[in-house]
């Protein structure tokens, strides 16, 4: 088996929070946006991660980019620890690990040409291209993700939803990354939009080889796109596994709950079947709960929940499951 | 569907059609500014006093230190405005030609205002801006030393420094230098502390973008706007300060003289009556002061982004 290009191993990222009304000597609380998760990515492959708002998800994408600083674990990009990386691997990291935005227009300066946003990235990293060449690569680029050309001098508010998630999505090829990390990039887009911005994505990534993390809360979406899934609450895995196998049969009660919440498109299967609705909210991370993160919320929930964080059990091939009363449960339909 | 031959040679030519030139935001701006007709007339006012300015002493008769012994204390009912003496506006209480000193002393009030506001726009917006994206420390440091520099009381440190060093020019520019950043560091830093955290920035900082390369390219386009119309505000809160400094007479010096050192000679005047003396100089200080504001207004009303 091939070495994985991103490893991330038990990482963690806390956040310093001052309480209200602190005195400077007061200490800070502890925000555990992500706390000790453990992935491989391997090279071509997607990983979809989901979770509801606020479970970690775009706070590890961050500490993945290197843009917010891990407190714990490591996260290996190609062999290499990202702390330990010295500034010319920093910049070769930056350059290899792009990433895609979730508001497809505040992830565009609004007073840059479309030109020369997507060139920004290839101007950083390579600044000998000559201007000619760097104009070529961006008609390229644009022609590659469904733009003509020629609007190579507009500005960003002269494109909908779709067009400017594509700018962004050229902005991020264009010095032709290794890892695309997707952060919600179609959760701000229309439905008929989403599609063919994930099949856009799908075939410029078999096209360029890409490895790629998907974020979205929309399991549908994910599934669709991913070869794996990674379920996410509290900033701590829930469950891992094949996109087919998790959304088809989820072990835990969290992804259950997720899955049961996605719409079927039948309103006799609809009104049928039965669905275990999540209760309250999503504890704070500022005091995340004992043991299980899920206890508060979990209906299988038990008293030695709240004893230890439980392992996540190889309970089949590929699939890794953080509950110990996990069961199969048959999805009625397809999500 | 396969397309007939022609219609697939036109959709090539129209796919390679010359670009599309944008219509960006400062274009969008300009379109409203120009519909706007108060802000629109203030422009011409504007424009029309800088030439006044430039311009004006090529048809004045006198030079603006002749002193036109004729009219010598006969300046109430000899040396008022008229045409065929020469003196457009008429004579100041030395028999000076009033029309050559206004000309003159407009063109010192706004060089004194675009010389404040332009120290502001380039001082103030990078430190503003630097404060604001390095944020932490350093933003504690930078924004603690203009509170400090705000806390100082400038007219009086500006008049200490005029009459130690000597009345000049230099000293008076320096002194408008010295404070006329310090509002635009703190409305700069604010709007940077909103821009920051804006993903076009994140998307630059994960692609490895350097700190000071973001902040001129992302950050300070961004907040142009708001500095451009604070700038244009700026210019007549200069102009009235020198005219203040000047009215005390610590400012421009003889044989130079600004709006402020002419209404001061003016108002001494007032009893005598000679009030053309005093009205003049009034006059362009007021129309010019008007037409910063209407200009600004209406700056403001087009680059508004809730507007958008």
């Amino acid at each position: 088996m091939a070495d994985p290009i991103l490893s991330i191993r038990d990482v963690s990222v806390t956040f310093d929070v001052r309480p209200q009304g602190a005195w400077p000597w007061t200490p800070s609380l502890k925000l555990h946006a992500v706390s000790k998760l453990s992935v491989d990515l391997m090279p071509g492959e997607t990983l979809g991660l989901v979770g509801e708002s606020g479970s970690g998800k775009s706070t590890l994408a961050r500490a993945v980019i290197g843009t917010i600083p891990h407190s714990g674990g490591r996260i290996t990009y190609e062999g290499r620890d990202l702390s330990e990386m010295t500034a010319q691997e920093t910049r070769r990291h930056r350059r290899d690990v792009q990433m895609v935005f979730q508001d497809p227009l505040a992830a565009l300066n609004p007073r840059m040409t479309v030109g020369d946003i997507i060139a920004e990235p290839l101007i950083t990293h390579e600044p000998d291209t000559p201007r000619k060449q760097v104009k070529a690569r961006v008609a390229e680029l644009m022609e590659k993700v469904g733009l003509l050309p020629n609007l190579i001098n507009r500005y960003p508010h002269e494109f909908s939803g779709g067009q400017c998630q594509r700018i962004g999505i050229a902005r991020a090829l264009i010095v032709k990354p290794k890892l695309l990390i997707c952060d919600e990039p179609v959760s701000a887009l229309d439905v008929s939009v989403q599609a063919q911005v994930v099949n856009l994505l799908k075939d410029l990534q078999a096209e360029m080889g890409l490895s790629m993390i998907f974020i979205a809360h929309d399991l549908s979406v994910v599934k669709h796109i991913s070869d794996r899934i990674m379920v996410m609450y509290l900033g701590c895995p829930m469950e891992v596994g094949l996109a087919k196998g998790v959304t088809a049969e989820p072990r835990h009660p969290y992804t259950q709950a997720l899955i049961s919440s996605v719409p079927i498109p039948d309103p006799v299967l609809e009104a049928a079947r039965e669905r275990p609705v999540l209760e309250g909210d999503l504890p704070s991370p500022l005091n995340p709960p004992s043991g299980c993160v899920f206890r508060t919320r979990c209906p299988k929930a038990q008293p030695s929940c709240a004893q230890a964080r439980p392992d996540m059990d190889n309970v089949a091939p590929d699939r890794f499951v953080a509950c110990p009363f996990q069961e199969v449960e048959k999805v009625l339909a397809d999500a | 569907m396969k397309l007939a031959e022609p219609d697939a040679k036109m959709l090539e030519e129209v796919g390679q059609l010359a670009e599309v030139r944008g219509r960006s935001l400062w274009a969008d701006a300009r379109a409203r500014f120009f519909r706007n007709k108060a802000a629109l007339a203030g422009l011409v006012v504007l424009i029309l006093i800088f030439i006044f300015a430039m311009f004006g002493g090529l048809i004045a008769q006198y030079e603006r230190d002749f002193v036109d012994f004729s009219l010598m204390g006969a300046n109430a009912y000899r040396g008022g405005p008229s045409i065929e003496t020469g003196h457009y506006f008429g004579v100041d209480i030395d028999g000076r030609d009033l029309y050559a000193r206004t000309v003159q002393g407009t063109r010192i009030s706004l060089l004194v205002g675009v010389v404040g506001a332009l120290v502001a726009v380039l001082v103030g917006t990078l430190y503003g801006a630097t404060a604001g994206y390095v944020g932490g420390r350093v933003d504690n440091i930078m924004m603690r030393t203009v509170d400090v520099l705000m806390s100082i009381p400038f007219m009086f440190v500006l008049i200490l420094m005029l009459v130690i060093f000597g009345r000049s020019i230099l000293m008076l520019f320096i002194g408008i230098g010295l404070i006329s950043w310090l509002d635009m560091a703190r409305i700069a830093r604010g709007q940077t502390l909103t821009i920051k955290n804006k993903e076009f920035v994140e998307a630059a900082v994960a692609t490895g973008v350097k700190p000071l390369t973001i902040i001129l390219r992302h950050v300070v386009p961004n907040l142009l706007g708001i500095v451009i119309v604070y700038a244009t505000l700026l210019v007549p809160q200069m102009i009235i300060f020198e005219s203040f400094i000047s009215y005390l007479g610590l400012g421009v010096q003889e044989p130079n003289t600004s709006l402020g050192a002419l209404m001061s000679l003016g108002t001494k005047q007032m009893n005598n009556g000679t009030l053309w003396m005093l009205f003049y100089p009034l006059f362009f200080f007021l129309i010019t002061l008007f037409a910063f504001f209407f200009v600004g207004d209406g700056l403001r009303d087009a680059l508004d982004p809730k507007d958008r």
